[in-house]
């Protein structure tokens, strides 16, 4: 059996043994999200120095720090995975939060910045 | 849909979903409305300070960076020892859960590190509106991971011992959703506290 052919072996049966518990990501689908968000995470920080961008620094703050927000919850939270309803609930609970935050922001005349 | 439910569907329940899972969301939903409103307060407070010090004057933001990248790979370490405790491998969801737990305490040792060195150059819960947001927020946040902590060493003996295995591994899985909320609230503090408040004094 060849390396390949091992890994392969392998990763099937991880993934079965991932279904059978009632997960359906795998130790390499974890993995890739990390490498995910540590490039993230290193890209923020390079931003960060860079005059040039400014201007648009606070929507690419916002959107980076989105993705690795939904990357957390959708995989390690396994929220792709499980039921609407844990899904709703958060949605939920988060719109609420939006909307005092939005509500207080907007009360006070205050912003991001 | 059959697929969604894979997990749940022989449970008992009217929703046919753990009502223990179901507790966590609505706790979690509710902990989203609790750090909204200590972000809110934070941002509102923003600039609003007479008197130094002021956030440009303390904050180290390739420590914090640090601190961030520790929080997130423990997140990584959790899922993983979820995925371990899901498959009954009990030696590997042990060994996670340990390096979750460690780089948690890695996380506060950073905070509490930093919170010193704040001090040190004046900023107090006391000093002016930033210090009192500031350390609010931060301070509850730094709460939250302790009681993780505390959660997951816990979790750990109690798998030294035979009490966590394939049949409680739910018992893992709610510790790891806790423990993944505590990290995306960092997310959410770490770009709108430490990032975009340098830009903030800027303007």
């Amino acid at each position: 059996m060849t390396l390949a052919e091992l890994r392969g072996a392998r990763r099937r049966r991880e993934d079965g043994e991932a279904h059978a518990g009632g997960l359906h990501a795998t130790t390499a689908d974890y993995i890739r999200v990390a490498v995910a968000l540590f490039i993230i995470t290193s890209i923020e920080v390079a931003i960060y120095y860079i005059e040039g961008l400014r201007g648009v620094l606070v929507e690419l703050f916002l959107a980076l720090s989105g993705l690795k927000f939904l990357l957390v919850v959708l995989w390690y939270m396994h929220l792709r995975f499980d039921s609407r309803l844990f899904s709703f609930m958060f949605a939920f609970g988060l719109s609420m939060a939006i909307a005092l935050f939005i509500a207080m922001l907007a009360t006070m005349k205050a912003g991001l910045l | 849909m059959a697929q969604r439910t894979h997990a749940v569907e022989h449970l008992e329940t009217s929703t046919g979903l753990d009502n223990r899972k179901l507790a966590m969301w609505l706790f979690l939903a509710s902990e989203a409305l609790f750090f909204g409103s200590l972000i809110a307060t934070y941002l509102l407070y923003r600039g609003q300070s007479t008197e130094g010090p002021y956030p440009s004057d303390v904050f180290n933001i390739p420590f914090t960076s640090v601190s961030s990248f520790i929080l997130l790979m423990s997140s990584t370490t959790m899922a993983l020892a979820v995925g371990a405790a899901h498959r009954g491998r009990l030696h590997q969801m042990r060994t996670w859960l340990l390096c979750t737990a460690l780089l948690g305490i890695s996380f506060l040792a950073g905070q509490a590190f930093e919170f010193t060195e704040f001090v040190h150059k004046g900023l107090t819960l006391s000093t002016n509106l930033f210090g009192s947001s500031f350390y609010l927020l931060t301070g509850f946040h730094g709460a939250h991971v302790s009681v993780g902590v505390l959660i997951l060493l816990s979790l750990w003996v109690m798998a030294l011992r035979g009490r966590i295995g394939q049949h409680n591994a739910l018992n893992v899985e709610l510790a790891g959703l806790y423990w993944h909320f505590v990290d995306i609230v960092w997310i959410l503090i770490f770009t709108l506290v430490y990032l975009l408040d340098p830009l903030a004094e800027g303007r």
